[in-house]
């Protein structure tokens, strides 16, 4: 082999050449950043500092660092999601460096920022969320995380391979074709403990050990990116492709070279538009440097990656159905064996891993199994990104090691409910998966431990939900879901999770009978066992576990006519108390179907049959006067 | 009101030619169904019966497989679309944080329902499962571009805004849709 390591190099000597930037600006542009109004504040930052007189700014590694300059750079998401716009800043001074990061930034904030702090060297401390003596109330958001598959993410420029080549990137590339044999690629991911983070949880390097050994007729082989995350609330790998793509690619490159593969495709869904956008420029630019495509660093190994967009299909998610739909079929799962190791796409023996899964591989090559492996918790090994969402205060992405409590994952990192709330459940896994209450929140997340509960970890999606959900309406969702993306092959699923739905409906509304929660659990052992693949299979999961846990809220709809949560509509009406009521007509403003009446300063009242139970009076009333039963 | 950024009427030809630019480009790939679907449903905004009957000659495959494709995932339209997709996110951090509400104001406000287009054929409005923002939940996006945090309330005025940017008079650059066209470009 004649690897070489010129171009792996070149950006790190690059800037060592043309210096650092004396500020260095670095500005969440993922979708959850874009949303908050990011791009606006990058504009911000660059005419604010352009404007101060005091700045040029700059392109890194390319323009010569001289007198007083700055760099603007829009990276991948920083995991704070709930206080984006998140500004990382970095003041090189004086042979010192020092970083702060500030949170929920706007561009009528930038002139301070840039006047105060980066030009006055005074931080602005009431908008700091991290700091480097990480003093700030995000400290345990950020203190318990590791950070190996998530590395990069937020922090380099996903648009510019000469970040990820700076921050060692395709190094892990270089290693494997350099200087290890497929066989010891195989036994080092199999060392490592890595196990498949889509959801299954399955050893990555006992696939890959499958693959490696399967023949092909005409020796081909294909290694595949499952990047069509459909798990609604989960968004770690659309976080990672958007933020670190050069990782993905890397990780697939070392696959590929494991089990003997020179094709690959990389499958992400269409509503991910902002990172399909950065793979295609990610892709390219890999390509142009020979480290995707012929003779990767001028070795024998070669390695294409072809992109392909998901079309919108949950069901795509399962190995078999993602590979009919490649192949330009209608997304269908077959049974299995034979397994994809053997005959997947074309017939030809394929491995699929998720996005994830592969951008920790890098880290592990570089790092040794040990590292990996040293991590975690029993069988869990490593590090788990958990997207944590819903009524949890700091929503974002959180990788920590396996094992942490559910306690320290949501109230530690995500810090407790939103607005002083009661919490109720945490929703792990998805439409695959459970609500587990209060009384399991001790539990160690790790595969195993999650699993006897009747949830799983999934893909790492934690929604938390508090007294305002009704939980019978939680599991409603999920089976309106599953009914939904359905592909329909096989009845089970098909029929079964219809009649799980009309059920649910019907408890929903009211209509529930004693006997439908017996009728419930029947159907949905039927569904498990006769389904073919993992969506039905696991579809009645969020039903079970609701029955499991909050049994008495089934019941309360069914022989009380009653929500607690004030969630399901025909069992709720909204009243005014005409005691507590000031006539301020804060609830007729915003009542979209003027069904309440009243003078200013004289109590209101709510027309029954016009209300449409849609709350808005109810979470807009300041006194309380709004009754919800 | 809303002509804005309207597609002018001398264009046919031109959609005519990437359409078969298209067909050449896939002729004779395997697997290229789903992607020929994509290209073409990206030139003319959904999939007329001419279009597919073409899209399945130029694969080789019969109309059946071809109808059967384009009607089992959900990206496929085989009804005109409007020139603006407002998707409404129905994940479930959005679905607990209040997605119905924010859906059932848009109706009203549009007058429209989820699935329909608005008479002028500015916005389509639609239900979706997860775009991948939930740490902003409940979440809106208008063509590629995710609005979050929101109420019923905050949702019409980012409706009502993009109307007003997009239709507001000096037309040609507005923003919604240059973004659109450098996400989607490729076939």
């Amino acid at each position: 082999m004649t690897a070489s390591v010129v171009d792996l190099t070149r950006p790190s000597a690059q800037r060592a050449r043309l210096g650092v930037p004396e500020v260095d600006v670095r500005i969440c542009l993922g979708t959850g950043g874009v949303a908050a109004g990011s791009r606006e504040v990058v504009r911000a930052f660059e005419d604010g500092l352009r404007g101060s007189g005091v700045y040029a700014v700059i392109r890194p590694r390319e323009d010569t660092c001289e007198g007083h300059c700055a760099s603007v750079t829009g990276t991948g998401c920083k995991g704070l999601c709930a206080m984006d716009p998140l500004v990382e800043i970095r003041i090189n001074r004086d042979g010192r460096s020092h970083k702060v990061t500030y949170g929920q930034v706007t561009p009528a904030m930038v002139d301070k920022i840039i006047a105060e702090h980066v030009i006055g060297g005074q931080p602005i401390d009431k908008w700091l969320v991290l700091t480097d003596d990480g003093q700030t109330q995000y400290d345990s958001f950020f203190g318990l995380q590791e950070k190996l598959a998530l590395r990069h993410v937020g922090v380099i420029d996903p648009e510019d391979i000469d970040d990820y080549l700076e921050a060692d990137g395709y190094q892990a590339l270089y290693k494997v074709i350099s200087s290890m044999t497929p066989e010891q690629v195989v036994s080092e991911i199999v060392a490592s403990g890595l196990r498949g983070r889509g959801g299954a949880g399955f050893s990555t390097g006992q696939k890959w050990k499958f693959a490696a050994e399967a023949t092909s007729i005409d020796g081909m082989k294909y290694f595949i990116c499952n990047g069509d995350e459909g798990d609604p609330g989960a968004f770690m790998d659309c976080s990672v492709l958007e933020g670190d793509p050069h990782a993905v690619f890397e990780g697939m490159a070392i696959g590929a070279f494991a089990i003997g593969a020179r094709e690959g495709y990389m499958y992400v869904r269409a509503e991910y538009p902002l990172a399909l956008r950065r793979i295609k420029i990610a892709l390219a630019a890999a390509e142009t440097r020979g480290l995707i495509g012929d003779n990767i660093m001028g070795s024998d190994f070669s390695f294409h990656i072809k992109l392909k967009e998901g079309a919108g299909a949950f069901v795509c998610g399962e190995e078999t159905a993602l590979m009919q739909s490649i192949e330009g079929n209608r997304g269908m799962p077959r049974m299995r064996p034979p397994y994809p190791a053997v005959s997947g796409l074309w017939a030809r023996p394929t491995n699929i891993n998720n996005v994830e899964t592969l951008s920790a591989v890098p880290w592990i090559i570089l790092n040794g199994a040990e590292a990996f492996a040293s991590r975690g918790y029993e069988r869990s090994k490593g590090t788990k990104v958990f997207a944590l969402a819903g009524k949890v205060k700091r929503t974002g992405l959180a990788e920590v090691p396996m094992g942490l409590t559910l306690r320290q994952v949501i109230f530690d990192i995500g810090g407790g409910i939103k607005n002083e709330k009661v919490f109720k459940a945490v929703q792990m896994g998805g439409p695959s998966g459970g609500c587990l209450p209060e009384s399991l929140l001790d539990l160690p997340v790790d595969y195993e431990s999650i699993n006897k509960t009747g949830a799983i970890v999934g893909s790492g999606g934690m929604v938390v939900i508090d007294q305002d959900n009704c939980i019978v309406d939680t599991a409603r969702y999920f089976l309106q879901f599953t009914q939904h993306e359905s592909c329909g092959k096989c009845p089970p699923c098909r029929i079964g999770t219809k009649r799980m739905l009309d059920l649910l409906n019907k408890i929903c509304e009211g209509r529930g009978a004693p006997s439908d929660i017996a009728f419930l659990e029947e159907i949905s052992q039927s569904v498990q066992i006769g389904s073919l693949c993992g969506l039905g299979a696991t579809a009645p999961n969020p039903v079970l576990t609701a029955l499991k846990y909050f049994r008495e809220e089934f019941e309360e709809h069914i022989n009380e006519k009653k929500c607690r949560a004030g969630q399901c509509k025909a069992l709720t009406t909204f009243t005014i108390d005409p005691v507590a009521c000031t006539g301020c007509r804060a609830c007729a403003r915003v009542c979209p179907v003027e069904a309440i009446t009243g003078e200013k300063k004289e109590p209101h009242l709510i027309d029954q049959e016009l209300c449409i139970k849609c709350g808005a009076c109810y979470d807009k009333c300041r006194f309380d006067a709004v009754r919800r039963a | 009101m809303a002509k804005d950024c309207a597609v002018s009427d001398q264009v046919d030809q031109e959609l005519e030619d990437r359409f078969v630019q298209l067909l050449d480009t896939y002729r004779g790939q395997k697997g290229a169904l789903i992607p020929l679907l994509q290209g073409a449903q990206a030139i003319f905004r959904y999939l007329p019966q001419h279009v597919m009957q073409r899209v399945a000659e130029g694969a080789g495959e019969p109309l059946s497989k071809v109808l059967g494709v384009a009607t089992f995932y959900a990206q496929f339209r085989l009804v005109p679309q409007a020139r603006h997709a407002v998707r409404c996110c129905h994940g479930t951090a959005c679905h607990v944080s209040g997605a119905v509400p924010i859906t059932e104001e848009v109706e009203r406000f549009l007058e429209i329902h989820s699935g329909q287009n608005t008479p002028d054929m500015m916005f389509g409005l639609e239900e979706v499962h997860c775009v991948g923002a939930c740490g902003m939940a409940p979440v809106v996006m208008i063509d590629d571009r995710a609005y979050g945090k929101l109420t019923p309330e905050k949702a019409v005025n980012v409706v009502k805004d993009f109307r007003a940017q997009c239709g507001g008079g000096n037309g040609g650059s507005s923003t919604g849709p240059a973004e659109d066209a450098a996400g989607k470009d490729e076939g």
